[in-house]
């Protein structure tokens, strides 16, 4: 047999249907839906009076309109048009019989981080949501990723995909770690030295010792950001961290199924010699903790540099540059530590899980933020928000001024009420520093969890290492 | 959806690269639960201002491109969400093409669902096309798509790559669900053979 990379092994085990042209159909195992792009899906469905093919493999949980704040039940804290979507999805989901998630549900949360946490997620597994950050879900070495609304339907409909196999990149980070170094800034960095374009028409797999060494939660925070560098998706190949993390998680297999599911995961590796289209090597021990300046998570550099002069870009990228700074009201050759901050946001499927909130707490601990700064953690999920009382992470959060919200997108993409006015400028945890993306002229400065929490202490951007 | 055969059409000049879905209809637009309408929002945050009074010199304003069916934009157009609705955006307004020398790989796909045809050239016929666009309404571009060429207003032509099934979807209008329910009993066999290998899943 000739030697296959991860993602040939998961791709030719889910090929249902192969054309002449090499277009496949892709059996899915696990389609997550949430209320922002399904309605249009499920009407479909009603129009042409077709069913769900496999209501058990598909999971729905609304996350994106939500609101955060206590009281949520009552519909009065929603706008018409997001109480609309998340009843369309309450409704879609009951008449079409799949498994879901209401607001009320303590497991509620984000749908790529309930996903993994109910067990739903596991490795060798096809993946599919109306979502870009899909992508998560390949750090338990599944092929995940993100698909639109006419996909979700045909999805729900068929239980497969119309795909044609993209191409092999393999990212490797070697060595070690410097601390106050963690996944956010390896995503970021990795986005930083390919470009958002980068990744385009690949699938990548992360691997080298610095991902190995890396937490499943980690590992997710990499492969969250894979459609940030372009990529369709991004994984991490299983080990005994991923055998750990699913065991005894509600929906994972048991007893004998779970052994023979672990059997097979074991195969589930690149093979030594296998093909890379592209590859990829950065140094563990040369990354640094990272912000972004600009409007596009390339726009990548280490705390310690200077806003850059866009004359120093070529081609599209300087009018790109440009636009940025302006818009991001910084000036060239600024230095990054200088930026005052306003707003600090600490969540989203990137960096909404416990770890993520243990090592923003680990800064916050004893201290307060900066007055008049604004500053929310909301966790991914209920379960990880009730992991955090108990852990006494809320209670340091709530010392320290922060709000303690409850689950959901939040202002990742102020698609609820929790937004940025004009010109306000955030540290955020999440994942795009689009223009406007947390609210209308807002301002977004990418960073891991552990920089949010120092830009809340001292209210400008901050290297952490200094902190710690 | 509707078929895609030829245009001929008033191209709008958008040289800034990296236009997300984000700039293409904005998160307050998504909470719609029908497909059409968001023609209105296409680009909102940079067509309108906050009272809602149009930007001047936005290319979509300008009265050589209100009818503009085609764009010609920088590269990785459509990187960001997942969102349908941009495609569905820029089709209500009337695009029916959109030409980079990158696209963001679910919003190309996405685009084929609803019979906008998404065409990747050579950065140096993006460029042609792009000075040919910025004439205005005179300069009208023509795409052939079964021929799979794009002719300038000034008679230059560039042939572009599609996948043949893509095409042949496109050109006839055809409803992929359909086509793939077709292919039924080969799910069903699958479905059962993986029980079988993978009884957990
Ligand atoms: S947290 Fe942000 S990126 Fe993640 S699913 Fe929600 S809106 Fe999308």
């Amino acid at each position: 047999m000739s030697p296959k990379t991860l993602y040939d092994k998961i791709w030719d085990t889910h090929v249902a249907h192969e054309s002449e042209d090499g277009t496949c159909l892709l059996y899915i195992d696990r389609h997550l839906v949430h209320e922002v792009t399904s309605p249009q899906a499920f009407e479909g469905l009603r129009m042409t009076g077709r069913k769900v093919r496999a209501p058990e493999k598909t999971i729905a949980v609304p996350d994106h309109n939500v609101p955060t704040t206590h009281g949520r039940e009552n519909p009065d804290q929603m706008t018409e048009d997001s109480r609309i979507q998340v009843a369309a999805l309450d409704k879609n989901a009951k008449d079409f019989g799949i498994h879901y998630y209401p607001v009320s549900d303590i497991r509620q949360g984000i749908v790529h981080i309930v996903g993994p946490e109910q067990g739903w997620t596991l490795p060798g597994m096809t993946v599919v949501c109306g979502d870009s950050h899909t992508a998560t879900h390949g750090a338990f070495g599944a092929l995940a990723h993100g698909i639109g609304t006419s996909e979700v339907e045909h999805v729900l409909a068929t239980q497969t995909l119309i795909q044609k196999k993209s191409k092999n990149m393999k990212v490797e980070i070697t060595g070690k770690l410097k601390p106050g170094v963690t996944a956010k800034d390896i995503t970021l960095a990795v986005i930083g030295a390919t470009g958002t374009a980068g990744g385009t028409g690949y699938v990548i797999e992360y691997c080298g010792e610095a991902i190995r060494d890396l937490s499943m939660e980690g590992r997710m925070t990499v492969c969250n950001m894979a459609i940030e560098g372009g990529a369709r998706a991004g994984l991490i190949a299983p080990d005994e961290k991923t055998y750990e993390y699913v065991k005894g998680r509600p929906h994972a297999p048991k007893g004998e199924q779970f052994e023979a599911a672990l059997a097979w995961w074991k195969t589930l590796f690149s093979d030594d010699d296998a093909h890379w289209d592209k590859v990829i090597t950065l140094k563990g021990e040369e990354i640094q903790p990272v912000v972004t300046w600009g409007t596009s998570p390339e726009d990548v550099l280490p705390i310690t540099a200077t806003v850059p002069n866009p004359e120093d870009f070529k081609g599209g990228k300087v009018e790109a540059a440009k636009r940025s700074i302006e818009y991001m009201g910084l000036t060239p050759g600024q230095k990054l530590t200088d930026i005052k901050i306003d707003t600090v946001f600490i969540g989203s499927c990137t960096n909404g899980r416990i770890e993520d909130l243990r090592a923003a707490a680990d800064i916050v601990k004893g201290k307060k933020i900066k007055d008049g700064m604004r500053a929310m953690v909301v966790p991914g999920s209920g379960l990880v928000r009730k992991q955090a009382e108990e852990e006494g992470l809320a209670q340091i959060f709530k010392d320290a001024g922060f709000e303690w919200r409850l689950a959901g997108c939040s202002m990742c993409l102020a698609m609820n009420p929790d937004q940025l006015a004009p010109g306000e400028r955030c540290a955020s945890t999440s994942n795009r520093n689009f223009e406007g993306r947390q609210g209308y002229k807002g301002r977004t400065h990418l960073v891991s969890p552990a920089m949010a929490a120092a830009a809340a202490i001292t209210g400008h951007l901050t290297d952490v290492r200094e902190m710690m | 959806m509707d078929k895609f055969e030829k245009l001929s059409g008033i191209a709008a000049p958008m040289p800034l690269v990296n236009i997300d879905t984000d700039m293409i209809i904005p998160k307050q637009f998504l909470k719609t639960i029908q497909r059409s309408g968001l023609g209105k929002n296409l680009f909102d945050e940079m067509r309108f201002d906050r009272e809602g009074k149009e930007i001047a010199d936005f290319v979509l304003n300008k009265p050589q491109y209100r009818e503009a069916q085609i764009l010609v934009a920088g590269d990785n157009f459509g990187c960001g969400s997942s969102r349908e609705h941009a495609p569905w955006a820029l089709l209500d307004f009337g695009i029916r093409s959109v030409i980079s020398n990158s696209f963001a790989d679910i919003f190309y796909n996405n685009c084929f669902k609803n019979g906008i045809l998404p065409i990747v050239l050579p950065q140096e016929a993006v460029d042609v096309l792009m000075k040919d666009a910025e004439k205005g309404s005179n300069a009208r571009i023509e795409i052939d798509l079964e021929n799979q060429v794009v002719t300038s207003s000034d008679g230059e032509t560039f042939s572009f790559e599609i996948d043949a099934f893509k095409k042949h979807c496109l050109l006839n209008g055809l409803d992929d669900i359909g086509l793939t329910m077709e292919k039924g009993s080969a799910i069903d066999a699958f479905e059962a053979k993986a029980a079988a290998a993978r009884p957990w899943v």
